[in-house]
């Protein structure tokens, strides 16, 4: 027997691991400065930064994709900026689901890492600086390299993140083949449309993939030891 | 402790309403959402039945109903859907009846932007073309009727974008995001006058006619508030709302 996946479906499969590997990569360079400056401002500004960035953990998915949709069109200000850079709107396209990515798994990524640059403490970057270590080597030195555990949990939770994305694709994607039509809306295509055989050979893909990162997950977690939480 | 109150409302309602007002549960296909409104609300004052009605595209209400949705009542945006759910056994055979016929309009919410719709597809004028969903949506298949009649299909295929409902698509379109979209025809006009931004009324010629047929499905069968909406769907009050919003009959 034939694997029951037709080219659209491999299209979707392949468009989301795009999609969640971008996405992914996108924000551990946003994420992580931010999470640094998170976890060590004294600024009045952290209060309001950190519950920005935790908002998608209880937004509905809806509330934004509508603000996204509002935000990417010709009338929103990301959509005046776009055009004005001759990229014209990002609605309906592929950079526009890595920006609604970005933002729908944000806080999947800053949280675990900010947790970890908190529990490194101040100690050992103290300690580097006494030693001679400039700023930058510090971070890249020491406080990179203890917080690892921290930020492969924030790739993989914004990873796994990304590809159970639903609600934001579906209200800016458009359902366009092999560029805004990932597997989630794929398989809400294929329900729609009454072929369950394929919704259940893609739901039930996505099913395991999903426990078996977590899986994985979880198991690097009880093997490495956090640095700095012995405290 | 609340039951004397419950009791006294029940009265209440009973004595206001002596015909014992009931609810109706209404699948209602998204072209439909606010002429549905309107009519509800004139049905809810004229019988105190009360109407809960849910909107989306044709095929997502059918695969809900087919799947136990308690709705009691389906207003299609076709007329296979409903001919369907009375040979799958889910609704009341001989019950079923055209309530309105839709026109498709190819919209933009630039005032200047169409002025020969024909022309304008053909030029590919744009970046984005909306429709609903074709598989789901008979607004959407409509749409691709026109397309394949202008001989457009493959023109117009990389600008297609689509939503999953004529609901959605209206707001793809509303928000600028595409230029122009095929949407119905009762989303943007109010007696013959297109509301906002710029319109061209399909050619009845270039899609099969879209008959909207309505059901009265198996859960509703022994409800008579099911039976009076359905009733008052064929009624004056509700034909003129109907033509209001650009329907024919």
């Amino acid at each position: 027997m034939s694997l029951p996946l037709d080219s659209a479906d491999l299209a979707a499969i392949w468009l989301t691991l795009k999609l969640a590997s971008l996405t992914t990569v996108v924000l551990l360079l946003i994420g992580t400065p931010l999470a640094w400056w998170l976890a060590h401002t004294r600024s009045r500004l952290k209060g309001p930064i950190g519950a920005l960035v935790a908002l998608p953990l209880v937004l509905p998915p809806t509330v934004l994709g509508l603000y996204l949709l509002v935000a990417l069109g010709p009338n929103g200000p990301i959509g005046a900026l776009t055009e004005q850079l001759g990229l014209g709107t990002l609605a309906f396209s592929f950079g526009g689901l890595v920006i609604g990515s970005v933002c729908y798994s944000m806080p999947f990524v800053v949280q675990p890492i900010q947790n970890a640059f908190e529990a490194i403490g101040k100690r050992p970057l103290e300690v580097a600086a006494t030693l001679g270590a400039s700023p930058l080597d510090r971070f890249f030195t020491v406080a990179l390299p203890l917080a690892r555990p921290g930020i492969i949990t924030a790739s993989v939770l914004g990873f796994a993140h990304t590809l159970g994305e639903f609600g934001v694709v579906l209200m800016i994607g458009g359902n366009i083949p092999e560029r805004t039509r990932v597997v989630s809306v794929q398989i809400f295509n294929h329900v729609e449309a009454m072929d369950y055989a394929s919704a259940h050979w893609l739901a039930g893909g996505v099913l395991v993939c999903s426990f078996v990162i977590l899986l994985l997950l979880n198991r690097r977690g009880r093997l490495t030891v956090m640095p700095g939480a012995r405290r | 402790m609340r039951l004397p109150l419950l009791v006294a409302t029940a009265c209440c309602i009973s004595i206001s309403h002596p015909a014992l007002a009931g609810e109706v549960q209404v699948a209602v296909a998204a072209n439909f959402t606010a002429p549905m409104q309107d009519i509800a609300k004139a049905f809810e004052q004229d019988t105190g039945h009360r109407v809960i009605a849910a909107f989306g595209s044709t095929g997502q209400l059918y695969a809900q109903i087919s799947h136990g949705a308690p709705f009691e009542v389906f207003l299609a945006a076709d007329d296979t859907t409903p001919a369907r759910a009375e040979s799958d056994g889910l609704a009341v055979s001989g019950s079923r009846f055209t309530y309105a016929t839709g026109a498709l309009a190819l919209w933009s919410a630039d005032a200047g932007l169409i002025s020969d719709g024909a022309q304008l597809l053909r030029s590919g004028n744009f970046e984005h073309l909306a429709i609903a969903n074709p598989k789901t949506a008979p607004y959407g298949l409509a749409a691709t009727q026109v397309m394949q009649q202008l001989g457009l299909t493959q023109a117009l295929a990389p600008k297609l974008v689509e939503g999953q409902s004529i609901g959605q698509t209206y707001q793809f379109v509303a928000s600028g995001n595409a230029e122009v979209g095929f949407v119905a025809l009762s989303q943007v006009s109010r007696d013959g006058e297109i509301t906002s931004g710029s319109a061209w009324q399909v050619p009845a010629a270039l899609y099969q006619p879209i008959r909207q047929d309505a059901v009265l499905l198996n859960t509703g069968a022994d409800n008579h508030a099911a039976a009076a909406l359905l009733d008052y769907l064929k009624g004056e009050q509700a034909a003129a709302v109907i033509s209001r919003y650009g329907y024919g009959h």
